[in-house]
Protein backbone atom coordinates (compact mmCIF):
# COMPACT_ATOMS: atom_id res chain seq x y z
CA UNK A 1 0.00 0.00 0.00
CA UNK A 2 1.07 3.21 -1.38
CA UNK A 3 2.23 5.94 2.07
CA UNK A 4 0.92 9.99 1.03
CA UNK A 5 1.76 12.40 3.69
CA UNK A 6 0.06 15.43 4.04
CA UNK A 7 1.44 18.11 5.33
CA UNK A 8 -1.44 20.89 6.13
CA UNK A 9 -2.50 22.56 8.94
CA UNK A 10 -6.33 22.91 8.09
CA UNK A 11 -7.54 19.59 10.12
CA UNK A 12 -11.10 19.79 8.09
CA UNK A 13 -9.15 19.31 5.33
CA UNK A 14 -7.18 16.62 6.50
CA UNK A 15 -10.21 14.64 7.47
CA UNK A 16 -12.07 14.81 4.34
CA UNK A 17 -8.84 14.09 1.97
CA UNK A 18 -7.69 11.45 4.35
CA UNK A 19 -11.49 10.28 4.04
CA UNK A 20 -11.16 9.92 0.40
CA UNK A 21 -7.03 8.92 -0.29
CA UNK A 22 -7.86 5.78 1.86
CA UNK A 23 -10.71 4.31 0.18
CA UNK A 24 -9.00 4.66 -2.98
CA UNK A 25 -6.63 2.40 -1.14
CA UNK A 26 -3.42 4.39 -0.10
CA UNK A 27 -2.16 5.04 3.44
CA UNK A 28 -2.64 8.15 4.38
CA UNK A 29 -0.40 10.61 6.98
CA UNK A 30 -1.33 13.84 8.50
CA UNK A 31 1.36 16.16 9.87
CA UNK A 32 -0.73 19.77 10.95
CA UNK A 33 3.01 21.18 10.72
CA UNK A 34 5.98 22.19 8.73
CA UNK A 35 8.25 20.81 11.66
CA UNK A 36 6.39 17.61 12.29
CA UNK A 37 6.03 17.19 8.64
CA UNK A 38 9.57 17.26 7.94
CA UNK A 39 9.84 14.71 10.47
CA UNK A 40 7.74 12.05 9.44
CA UNK A 41 9.10 12.54 5.93
CA UNK A 42 12.35 11.38 7.39
CA UNK A 43 10.91 8.63 9.72
CA UNK A 44 7.57 7.46 7.22
CA UNK A 45 9.23 7.32 4.05
CA UNK A 46 6.01 8.17 2.20
CA UNK A 47 5.53 7.42 -1.61
CA UNK A 48 4.46 11.03 -1.74
CA UNK A 49 4.14 14.63 -0.22
CA UNK A 50 1.22 16.82 -0.46
CA UNK A 51 2.29 20.26 0.68
CA UNK A 52 0.73 22.91 1.95
CA UNK A 53 2.75 26.24 1.82
CA UNK A 54 1.06 28.28 4.81
CA UNK A 55 1.98 25.92 7.56
CA UNK A 56 2.61 26.98 11.25
CA UNK A 57 6.38 26.48 12.46
CA UNK A 58 7.96 26.17 9.33
CA UNK A 59 7.21 27.71 5.82
CA UNK A 60 6.04 25.25 3.32
CA UNK A 61 8.89 26.24 0.92
CA UNK A 62 11.61 26.01 4.09
CA UNK A 63 9.97 22.11 4.28
CA UNK A 64 10.17 21.69 0.59
CA UNK A 65 13.86 23.01 -0.09
CA UNK A 66 14.86 20.70 3.62
CA UNK A 67 12.92 17.94 1.83
CA UNK A 68 15.15 18.33 -1.75
CA UNK A 69 18.37 18.80 0.33
CA UNK A 70 18.37 15.69 2.49
CA UNK A 71 19.70 12.45 0.89
CA UNK A 72 16.55 10.23 2.55
CA UNK A 73 13.79 12.39 1.12
CA UNK A 74 15.22 14.19 -1.86
CA UNK A 75 13.48 11.71 -4.27
CA UNK A 76 9.82 11.38 -2.79
CA UNK A 77 7.66 13.42 -5.25
CA UNK A 78 5.92 16.72 -3.54
CA UNK A 79 3.05 18.18 -5.26
CA UNK A 80 2.45 21.81 -3.61
CA UNK A 81 -1.25 22.22 -2.63
CA UNK A 82 -1.73 26.12 -1.58
CA UNK A 83 -4.06 28.62 -2.80
CA UNK A 84 -1.10 31.24 -3.01
CA UNK A 85 -1.43 31.49 -6.85
CA UNK A 86 1.08 34.26 -7.26
CA UNK A 87 3.55 33.26 -10.57
CA UNK A 88 6.36 33.97 -7.96
CA UNK A 89 4.92 31.35 -5.64
CA UNK A 90 4.62 28.37 -8.49
CA UNK A 91 8.18 29.31 -10.27
CA UNK A 92 9.79 29.46 -6.49
CA UNK A 93 7.96 26.03 -5.90
CA UNK A 94 9.33 24.40 -8.83
CA UNK A 95 12.56 25.92 -8.73
CA UNK A 96 13.23 23.99 -5.16
CA UNK A 97 11.90 20.84 -6.97
CA UNK A 98 8.55 20.52 -6.64
CA UNK A 99 6.82 17.79 -8.80
CA UNK A 100 3.80 19.80 -9.16
CA UNK A 101 1.57 22.66 -7.88
CA UNK A 102 -1.45 23.19 -7.56
CA UNK A 103 -4.22 25.77 -6.24
CA UNK A 104 -6.59 24.13 -4.56
CA UNK A 105 -9.67 26.57 -5.59
CA UNK A 106 -8.91 25.47 -9.25
CA UNK A 107 -9.26 21.86 -8.65
CA UNK A 108 -12.35 19.23 -8.05
CA UNK A 109 -11.51 16.54 -5.58
CA UNK A 110 -11.45 13.77 -9.09
CA UNK A 111 -9.34 16.07 -10.53
CA UNK A 112 -6.49 16.18 -7.74
CA UNK A 113 -6.88 12.75 -7.14
CA UNK A 114 -5.76 12.33 -10.70
CA UNK A 115 -2.65 14.24 -9.98
CA UNK A 116 -1.98 12.36 -7.54
CA UNK A 117 -2.02 9.02 -8.54
CA UNK A 118 0.34 10.69 -11.94
CA UNK A 119 2.93 11.87 -9.29
CA UNK A 120 2.98 8.33 -7.99
CA UNK A 121 2.89 6.66 -11.36
CA UNK A 122 5.43 9.62 -13.46
CA UNK A 123 7.07 11.98 -11.98
CA UNK A 124 6.67 14.60 -14.65
CA UNK A 125 7.51 17.62 -13.88
CA UNK A 126 4.46 20.44 -14.52
CA UNK A 127 2.82 23.73 -13.28
CA UNK A 128 -0.91 24.68 -13.17
CA UNK B 1 9.56 70.98 -3.03
CA UNK B 2 12.43 71.92 -1.68
CA UNK B 3 13.36 73.69 -5.11
CA UNK B 4 10.26 75.62 -5.29
CA UNK B 5 10.59 76.91 -1.70
CA UNK B 6 14.10 78.18 -2.19
CA UNK B 7 13.66 80.03 -5.45
CA UNK B 8 10.21 81.32 -3.43
CA UNK B 9 12.38 82.60 -0.59
CA UNK B 10 14.80 84.25 -3.26
CA UNK B 11 11.86 85.73 -5.34
CA UNK B 12 10.52 87.28 -2.13
CA UNK B 13 13.82 88.65 -0.49
CA UNK B 14 14.32 90.46 -4.37
CA UNK B 15 11.24 91.99 -4.04
CA UNK B 16 11.12 92.70 -0.52
CA UNK B 17 14.25 94.58 -1.50
CA UNK B 18 13.03 96.61 -3.95
CA UNK B 19 10.12 97.94 -1.74
CA UNK B 20 10.77 97.88 1.75
CA UNK B 21 13.80 99.52 3.14
CA UNK B 22 14.17 98.03 6.46
CA UNK B 23 16.33 94.76 6.18
CA UNK B 24 15.39 93.53 9.66
CA UNK B 25 11.80 93.51 8.18
CA UNK B 26 12.95 92.11 4.86
CA UNK B 27 14.15 89.25 6.81
CA UNK B 28 11.15 88.71 9.33
CA UNK B 29 8.72 88.39 6.02
CA UNK B 30 11.58 86.28 4.51
CA UNK B 31 11.26 83.73 7.43
CA UNK B 32 7.73 84.09 7.94
CA UNK B 33 6.94 83.26 4.35
CA UNK B 34 9.46 80.74 3.88
CA UNK B 35 7.77 79.14 7.16
CA UNK B 36 4.41 78.96 6.00
CA UNK B 37 5.66 77.41 2.63
CA UNK B 38 7.18 74.66 4.79
CA UNK B 39 4.12 73.85 6.59
CA UNK B 40 2.50 74.21 3.68
CA UNK B 41 4.66 71.81 1.71
CA UNK B 42 5.05 69.29 4.72
CA UNK B 43 1.29 68.96 4.99
CA UNK B 44 0.75 68.54 1.10
CA UNK B 45 3.71 65.64 1.78
CA UNK B 46 1.86 63.83 4.15
CA UNK B 47 -1.28 63.88 2.20
CA UNK B 48 0.42 62.12 -0.25
CA UNK B 49 1.98 59.53 1.42
CA UNK B 50 -1.75 58.99 3.77
CA UNK B 51 -3.42 58.45 0.01
CA UNK B 52 -0.67 56.11 -1.17
CA UNK B 53 -0.64 53.88 2.22
CA UNK B 54 -4.07 53.69 2.37
CA UNK B 55 -4.55 52.60 -1.41
CA UNK B 56 -1.94 50.14 -0.47
CA UNK B 57 -3.60 49.08 2.90
CA UNK B 58 -7.09 48.73 0.86
CA UNK B 59 -5.40 46.43 -2.03
CA UNK B 60 -3.47 44.16 0.69
CA UNK B 61 -6.51 44.09 2.71
CA UNK B 62 -8.70 42.64 -0.64
CA UNK B 63 -5.44 40.08 -1.14
CA UNK B 64 -5.25 39.30 3.00
CA UNK B 65 -8.86 38.67 2.89
CA UNK B 66 -9.50 36.75 -0.02
CA UNK B 67 -6.68 34.48 0.58
CA UNK B 68 -8.09 33.52 3.97
CA UNK B 69 -11.57 33.12 2.19
CA UNK B 70 -10.74 31.13 0.18
CA UNK B 71 -9.22 28.11 1.96
CA UNK B 72 -12.32 27.57 3.91
CA UNK B 73 -14.19 27.73 0.82
CA UNK B 74 -12.11 24.94 -1.12
CA UNK B 75 -12.46 22.56 2.30
CA UNK B 76 -16.69 23.09 1.58
CA UNK B 77 -16.35 22.23 -1.58
CA UNK B 78 -14.33 19.27 -1.44
CA UNK B 79 -16.60 17.90 1.66
CA UNK B 80 -19.73 18.66 -0.73
CA UNK B 81 -17.92 16.68 -3.46
CA UNK B 82 -17.14 14.21 -0.93
CA UNK B 83 -20.67 13.44 0.45
CA UNK B 84 -22.67 14.03 -3.07
CA UNK B 85 -20.02 10.92 -4.61
CA UNK B 86 -21.99 8.71 -1.85
CA UNK B 87 -18.40 7.10 -0.80
CA UNK B 88 -19.48 8.51 2.73
CA UNK B 89 -23.11 7.20 2.70
CA UNK B 90 -25.84 6.32 -0.15
CA UNK B 91 -27.31 9.86 -0.78
CA UNK B 92 -31.18 10.21 -1.47
CA UNK B 93 -32.47 12.32 -4.82
CA UNK B 94 -33.66 15.23 -1.95
CA UNK B 95 -30.06 15.68 -0.55
CA UNK B 96 -28.53 15.52 -3.72
CA UNK B 97 -30.59 18.77 -4.85
CA UNK B 98 -29.80 20.59 -1.66
CA UNK B 99 -25.63 19.04 -1.87
CA UNK B 100 -26.31 20.99 -5.54
CA UNK B 101 -27.54 23.92 -3.89
CA UNK B 102 -24.59 24.03 -1.79
CA UNK B 103 -22.09 23.46 -4.18
CA UNK B 104 -23.26 25.89 -6.68
CA UNK B 105 -23.05 28.94 -3.74
CA UNK B 106 -19.76 27.75 -2.51
CA UNK B 107 -18.71 28.03 -6.44
CA UNK B 108 -20.31 31.84 -6.49
CA UNK B 109 -18.48 32.62 -3.76
CA UNK B 110 -15.33 31.15 -4.63
CA UNK B 111 -15.40 32.93 -7.88
CA UNK B 112 -16.22 36.52 -6.41
CA UNK B 113 -13.16 36.19 -4.65
CA UNK B 114 -10.85 35.26 -7.66
CA UNK B 115 -12.74 38.11 -8.82
CA UNK B 116 -11.66 40.05 -5.96
CA UNK B 117 -8.33 38.87 -5.93
CA UNK B 118 -7.68 39.73 -10.03
CA UNK B 119 -9.04 43.15 -9.06
CA UNK B 120 -5.98 43.64 -5.89
CA UNK B 121 -3.59 41.82 -8.39
CA UNK B 122 -4.56 44.33 -10.99
CA UNK B 123 -4.63 47.63 -8.52
CA UNK B 124 -1.38 46.71 -7.09
CA UNK B 125 0.31 46.27 -10.73
CA UNK B 126 0.94 42.64 -10.05
CA UNK B 127 -1.24 40.91 -12.46
CA UNK B 128 1.31 38.31 -14.46
CA UNK B 129 1.27 37.71 -18.18
CA UNK B 130 2.75 34.45 -19.43
CA UNK B 131 2.57 35.30 -22.91
CA UNK B 132 2.18 32.54 -25.94
CA UNK B 133 1.70 32.75 -29.50
CA UNK B 134 -1.55 31.55 -29.93
CA UNK B 135 -4.56 31.15 -32.31
CA UNK B 136 -7.47 33.14 -31.29
CA UNK B 137 -10.18 31.54 -33.16
CA UNK B 138 -9.13 28.30 -31.42
CA UNK B 139 -9.27 30.11 -28.24
CA UNK B 140 -12.97 31.62 -28.97
CA UNK B 141 -13.91 27.94 -29.91
CA UNK B 142 -13.06 26.82 -26.68
CA UNK B 143 -14.74 29.34 -24.44
CA UNK B 144 -17.68 28.49 -26.48
CA UNK B 145 -17.46 24.70 -26.01
CA UNK B 146 -16.93 25.38 -22.37
CA UNK B 147 -20.12 27.82 -22.07
CA UNK B 148 -22.26 25.48 -24.07
CA UNK B 149 -24.22 23.67 -21.26
CA UNK B 150 -25.19 27.06 -19.70
CA UNK B 151 -25.96 28.79 -23.52
CA UNK B 152 -28.41 25.34 -23.64
CA UNK B 153 -29.93 26.06 -20.23
CA UNK B 154 -30.64 29.53 -20.81
CA UNK B 155 -31.70 28.91 -24.50
CA UNK B 156 -29.28 31.03 -26.19
CA UNK B 157 -27.95 30.12 -29.26
CA UNK B 158 -24.44 31.19 -29.58
CA UNK B 159 -23.13 31.36 -33.37
CA UNK B 160 -19.30 32.10 -34.35
CA UNK B 161 -18.25 33.68 -37.92
CA UNK B 162 -14.20 34.50 -38.25
CA UNK B 163 -12.54 35.63 -41.49
CA UNK B 164 -9.94 32.66 -42.68
CA UNK B 165 -5.76 32.84 -42.39
CA UNK B 166 -5.65 34.98 -39.05
CA UNK B 167 -2.53 35.52 -37.98
CA UNK B 168 -1.39 34.12 -34.45
CA UNK B 169 -1.03 36.49 -31.39
CA UNK B 170 1.34 36.89 -28.76
CA UNK B 171 -0.98 37.27 -25.61
CA UNK B 172 -1.51 35.10 -22.17
CA UNK B 173 -4.22 32.79 -23.28
CA UNK B 174 -5.54 31.93 -20.12
CA UNK B 175 -5.99 35.77 -19.43
CA UNK B 176 -8.20 36.52 -22.89
CA UNK B 177 -9.94 33.22 -22.11
CA UNK B 178 -10.86 35.19 -18.96
CA UNK B 179 -12.29 38.35 -21.41
CA UNK B 180 -14.31 36.15 -23.86
CA UNK B 181 -15.82 34.24 -21.29
CA UNK B 182 -16.97 37.06 -19.21
CA UNK B 183 -18.32 38.72 -22.37
CA UNK B 184 -20.07 35.65 -23.01
CA UNK B 185 -20.85 34.95 -19.53
CA UNK B 186 -22.85 38.71 -19.56
CA UNK B 187 -24.42 37.85 -23.08
CA UNK B 188 -25.66 35.37 -22.02
CA UNK B 189 -26.92 35.98 -18.53
CA UNK B 190 -28.74 38.83 -19.43
CA UNK B 191 -30.78 37.79 -22.25
CA UNK B 192 -34.34 37.84 -21.08
CA UNK B 193 -35.93 34.58 -22.81
CA UNK B 194 -34.91 33.17 -25.99
CA UNK B 195 -32.00 34.54 -27.39
CA UNK B 196 -29.04 34.69 -29.90
CA UNK B 197 -25.36 35.59 -29.19
CA UNK B 198 -23.12 36.07 -32.24
CA UNK B 199 -19.00 36.53 -32.12
CA UNK B 200 -17.14 38.12 -34.89
CA UNK B 201 -13.71 37.57 -35.58
CA UNK B 202 -12.09 39.70 -38.08
CA UNK B 203 -8.68 41.39 -38.64
CA UNK B 204 -8.82 45.81 -38.65
CA UNK B 205 -5.36 47.21 -39.88
CA UNK B 206 -2.87 45.86 -36.85
CA UNK B 207 -5.24 44.36 -34.80
CA UNK B 208 -6.95 41.64 -34.19
CA UNK B 209 -10.89 42.34 -33.82
CA UNK B 210 -13.59 40.35 -31.43
CA UNK B 211 -17.09 41.57 -31.14
CA UNK B 212 -19.78 39.99 -29.15
CA UNK B 213 -22.90 40.78 -29.77
CA UNK B 214 -26.58 39.86 -28.40
CA UNK B 215 -30.25 40.99 -27.62
CA UNK B 216 -30.71 40.88 -24.43
CA UNK B 217 -31.90 43.31 -22.20
CA UNK B 218 -29.23 46.28 -22.85
CA UNK B 219 -27.56 48.97 -20.56
CA UNK B 220 -29.89 52.05 -19.73
CA UNK B 221 -28.27 54.62 -21.43
CA UNK B 222 -27.52 57.07 -17.81
CA UNK B 223 -25.99 53.84 -16.76
CA UNK B 224 -23.59 53.54 -19.99
CA UNK B 225 -20.26 55.53 -18.56
CA UNK B 226 -20.22 53.32 -15.37
CA UNK B 227 -20.02 50.28 -17.16
CA UNK B 228 -16.01 49.66 -16.87
CA UNK B 229 -15.90 50.87 -13.16
CA UNK B 230 -15.33 48.29 -10.10
CA UNK B 231 -18.81 46.75 -8.54
CA UNK B 232 -21.14 48.50 -10.96
CA UNK B 233 -24.24 47.05 -12.22
CA UNK B 234 -26.69 48.77 -14.02
CA UNK B 235 -30.28 49.15 -12.52
CA UNK B 236 -31.98 47.00 -14.98
CA UNK B 237 -29.67 44.56 -14.36
CA UNK B 238 -29.73 44.46 -11.07
CA UNK B 239 -33.89 43.60 -11.39
CA UNK B 240 -33.21 40.93 -13.97
CA UNK B 241 -30.33 39.22 -12.01
CA UNK B 242 -29.43 39.38 -8.79
CA UNK B 243 -25.97 37.48 -9.07
CA UNK B 244 -23.01 39.26 -10.14
CA UNK B 245 -20.27 41.14 -8.16
CA UNK B 246 -19.86 43.97 -11.27
CA UNK B 247 -15.75 42.84 -11.85
CA UNK B 248 -16.66 41.19 -14.61
CA UNK B 249 -16.10 44.11 -17.31
CA UNK B 250 -13.52 46.09 -15.17
CA UNK B 251 -11.36 43.25 -14.96
CA UNK B 252 -12.05 42.32 -18.59
CA UNK B 253 -10.57 46.15 -19.86
CA UNK B 254 -7.90 46.13 -17.71
CA UNK B 255 -6.54 42.43 -19.09
CA UNK B 256 -7.15 43.88 -22.45
CA UNK B 257 -5.12 47.17 -21.82
CA UNK B 258 -2.32 45.51 -20.47
CA UNK B 259 -2.29 43.66 -23.38
CA UNK B 260 -1.86 46.31 -25.85
CA UNK B 261 -5.76 46.65 -26.91
CA UNK B 262 -8.70 48.86 -26.60
CA UNK B 263 -12.39 47.43 -25.73
CA UNK B 264 -15.73 49.14 -25.71
CA UNK B 265 -19.27 48.60 -26.48
CA UNK B 266 -22.66 49.55 -28.17
CA UNK B 267 -25.86 49.45 -26.01
CA UNK B 268 -29.28 50.28 -26.54
CA UNK B 269 -31.80 49.43 -23.37
CA UNK B 270 -33.93 46.68 -25.00
CA UNK B 271 -32.46 46.01 -27.91
CA UNK B 272 -29.33 44.21 -27.06
CA UNK B 273 -25.33 45.22 -26.32
CA UNK B 274 -22.25 44.81 -28.71
CA UNK B 275 -19.23 44.58 -26.51
CA UNK B 276 -15.83 44.61 -28.58
CA UNK B 277 -11.92 44.46 -28.30
CA UNK B 278 -9.09 44.79 -29.89
CA UNK B 279 -5.44 42.80 -29.66
CA UNK B 280 -2.58 44.15 -31.84
CA UNK B 281 -1.04 41.33 -33.92
CA UNK B 282 2.59 43.08 -34.27
CA UNK B 283 2.87 42.73 -30.34
CA UNK B 284 6.20 41.78 -29.07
Amino acid sequence: MKKILFIEDESALQKTFGEIITQEGYQMMSALDGETGLRMAKTKKPDLILLDLILPKIHGFDVLKKLKEENETRDIPVIVLTNLEGLEDVEKALKLGATTYLVKANYSLEELLEKIKKALGEESGTSD
Amino acid sequence: MGGIIIVSSWAIYVIGNRYIEDPLIIALVVIFITTLLFIIAFIITQSFERLAEASRMKSEFISIVSHQLRSPLSNLKWVVELLMSGKISPVSEKQTEYFKVLKENSERMEELVSDLLTVSRIEQGKLSFQKERISLRDLIEKVIKEVGIFSKASNVEISFNSEENLPQIMVDPDQIKLVIGNLLDNAIRYIKERGKVEIDLKKKNDNLYVEVKDNGIGIPKDDQKYIFQKFFRSANVKRHQTEGSGLGLYIAKSIIKKSGGKMGFQSQEGIGSTFWFTLPIFMK
